[in-house]
């Protein structure tokens, strides 16, 4: 399977132009506002099937806010989400993990004291008689970790406080896509790991994109949003003032809708 | 699963994967029990000892103890076994106690609300007064002391309010209501479990009521095999089939510590204890303190009840997010902390053959604590097994014990066990800072 996925990764270019229509979440012009302060405004968005979708924006612009809406711990006061093209409300994140909808946050995700077996099954447990099937889980649990080629860790079995930065996210990841998730929003995924460690997560939200998953991925590093993503959408004080495919963009003109929100957003 | 080198990554540096090494249990790396024991040293010397300070601790109490009482009474048949009954209740405590820990949460109440099921169970035995059987004054005590259990978990979750003041509350508000129950019918305040009766019999012989030697015996051995045979089955097969499983001589040296404990305590047990006439065989209290001990381990090791808790107790807010009803989880934990003590409490009033104004709830509940976190359960939650608070309350159950043949005054075994409760703190604590991973601290 993973030789199928190089083989894949090798001939589908980075630089994919978005499919017309068909994203398998579409975001249409959501609105958001706590107290008086308008968080989102009109926010459109897709997330395409097979493509990872850079989210970028300055501090405040509505980054977190707008996932939070997608992964169903806030609900939007304006707009719509389209899932599969069919419009749903994701009130709950149990909600949008029964979409198929899974987030990982950055450090918030894993117990310390639990290993790793036991963190991607936590409150998804298998069980056997009413107890649990620890059989059954470390062997589905090994599988999807060679299935992403997440090899570096000693042991299955060790605490996940023992593990690396770069080792508790692919874990963290792992756990995402081990429920047939399709579509998978990560927080800041590299943030404060090293260059080893960057490269490691990122190889692996790339195998993520070539198994068919729609994948979102919330960076400030310009660096990793250029490696990995097909498609660049980019926030400006809660509006959404471009998204296009990422060879529209340099690196000059994603800062430039960051910190101005562009000269007329065309998005 | 061994490790496999990916080719297109640079291997980790060697220096942060020597730290990591150290906090990896040894028995899922291991494959002989040689690479075993030399992985469990340098744990050691790292600072993370696991349950050695319980076991160094033990024996430290045997050797003093044994070698500065009088008569070298320490070792005696009659002291072993008093010991144990002693340390039943500690035990049992610290149990009850370890389910709160678990979550990071703590119960100050446990002494009293143990109490209050002893009361509750040995005035509803009264032939005088109420005459239930004592089945039901059994159940009645466990249930009270659930719904005591509840009523904490509930303010403790609902209302959000710290489990240290909700349950320092609650000490003060059931030594009062033991104070109540206690001049309930004509006792004077010292209702009794002596007697000819059925009823207060058996209450009575919950700590004082002795099995048959030979079936004894027959009993350790079959639990002995039972477990042994289960925990050879899981072995092997989990081997067999390449899960991550211990070396085929830790499961063997397992095996045969139990045969050991097993043999020893019933060989004990079944000596004739007593200066005239015949005492021997081995006290109910031990199958009842297994029990309890067995049926909490599987809850907190095999059930997804039990993995809750141990979430909630690394990181709350990834349980959370995972979907896991905390305020719930919580509150049951409370419930079962409080029910189990009342089982404590039973036994504490057969210990002492009835109830009386002197049950000394706030010790009891700093030596299920001192007893819990001995044993190696985290006082930040997260880290604990029931086994901890068993062995931590034999810890205890030999200092008092000990410091009672010596004579010693009581105000010398406060100091004392405030002293190993500090030192068993400060384990916990260094440990915890010696953790190469800032885990969330929370208390």
């Amino acid at each position: 399977m993973s030789d199928a996925n190089v083989a894949r990764a090798g001939a589908q270019p980075n630089a994919a132009a978005p499919p017309a229509g068909e994203a398998r979440l579409q975001v249409r012009a959501l609105g958001k506002h706590f107290g008086a302060v308008q968080a989102l405004s009109d926010v459109d968005l897709d997330l395409p099937a097979g493509q990872v979708t850079a989210l970028c924006g300055d501090n405040g612009a509505g980054k977190t806010v707008l996932t939070k809406c997608i992964a169903g711990i806030f609900q939007a006061d304006q707009g719509q989400i389209l899932w599969e093209g069919k419009p749903v409300h994701i009130r709950s994140p149990r909600d949008a993990a029964h979409l198929g909808i899974e987030t990982v946050y950055q450090d918030l995700a894993l117990a310390d004291n639990l290993d790793i077996v036991q963190n991607m099954f936590l409150a998804r447990e298998r069980l056997r008689g009413g107890l649990l099937d620890e059989d059954a889980m470390e062997r589905d649990a090994a599988e999807t970790l060679a299935s992403l080629r997440v090899t570096t860790v000693r042991s299955i079995r060790q605490p996940v406080g023992s593990l690396s930065g770069g080792q508790r996210q692919s874990v963290a990841v792992a756990k995402a896509v081990m429920w047939n998730s399709k579509l998978v929003l990560l927080d800041e995924p590299t943030a404060a790991l090293g260059v080893v460690q960057t490269k490691m997560v990122l190889d692996l939200v790339r195998r993520l994109r070539d198994r068919g998953l729609a994948v979102m991925v919330i960076s400030h590093n310009l660096n990793d949003v250029f490696e990995v993503a097909d498609r660049i959408a980019v926030l400006y004080l809660g509006r959404m003032v471009i998204q296009d495919a990422a060879s529209a963009f340099d690196r000059q003109r994603v800062v430039q809708y960051m910190t101005s929100g562009g000269t007329n957003g065309s998005g | 699963m061994a490790r496999v080198e990916v080719p297109e990554l640079p291997p980790d540096p060697t220096a942060a994967t020597k730290v990591a090494e150290l906090e990896v249990p040894p028995e899922i790396v291991a494959q002989t029990l040689g690479e075993y024991l030399r992985a469990w040293a340098a744990r050691v010397r790292a600072g993370d000892s696991g349950v050695l300070p319980v076991i160094a601790g033990l024996a430290v109490i045997t050797v003093v103890f044994q070698a500065i009482s009088p008569h070298h009474v320490f070792l005696s048949a009659l002291n072993l076994v008093n010991l144990l009954q002693q340390s039943a209740v500690f035990m049992v405590l610290a149990m009850a106690e370890g389910f709160v820990l678990l979550l990071g949460e703590i119960d100050l109440s446990v002494g009293y609300v143990a109490a209050v099921g002893g009361v509750i169970g040995v005035q509803l035995v009264q032939p005088a007064t109420t005459r239930w059987p004592w089945w039901a004054a059994v159940v009645a005590a466990l249930l009270a002391c659930a719904l005591i259990g509840a009523a904490q978990g509930t303010l403790i979750t609902r209302l959000k309010l710290p489990s240290f003041v909700v349950t320092l509350a609650g000490f003060l508000i059931f030594n009062g209501v033991v104070l109540i129950l206690l001049l309930l019918g004509p006792f004077s305040g010292y209702p009794s479990l002596l007697g000819d009766d059925t009823n207060r019999q058996v209450l009575y012989h919950l700590m004082w009521g002795t099995i048959d030697p030979l079936a004894g015996w027959i009993g350790m051995i079959v639990i002995v095999a039972g477990l042994g045979l289960a925990l050879w089955l899981r072995d092997t097969r989990r081997r067999r089939s390449g899960l991550v499983a211990p070396p085929l001589g830790l499961t063997l040296l397992k095996i045969v510590l139990m045969a050991i404990v097993g043999l020893t305590v019933v060989a004990i047990c079944n000596i004739n204890r007593a200066n005239i006439g015949t005492v021997a065989g081995v006290p109910w209290v031990i199958p009842i303190v297994l029990a309890v001990l067995g049926a909490w381990t599987v809850l907190l090791q095999r059930t997804s009840f039990g993995r809750y808790v141990y979430a909630i107790g690394g990181n709350p807010e990834a349980a959370r997010r995972a979907g896991i009803k905390l305020a719930s989880i919580r509150t049951w934990a409370f419930v079962i902390c409080s029910f189990t003590a009342g089982i404590g409490g039973l036994l504490y009033a057969s210990y002492l053959g009835g109830m009386s104004n002197n049950v000394n709830g706030g010790q009891l509940v700093l030596y299920a604590v001192a007893a819990a976190v001995i044993g190696g359960t985290s006082l930040f939650g997260g880290r604990g097994k029931v086994m901890h608070g068993a062995l931590g309350g034999l810890v205890i159950g030999g200092i008092y014990n000990g410091m009672y043949l010596l004579g010693l005054d009581v105000q010398w075994q406060f100091i004392v066990t405030g002293l190993v409760l500090l030192s068993a703190v400060t384990i916990d604590a260094l440990s915890r800072r010696g953790a190469t991973t800032g885990s969330v601290a929370h208390v």
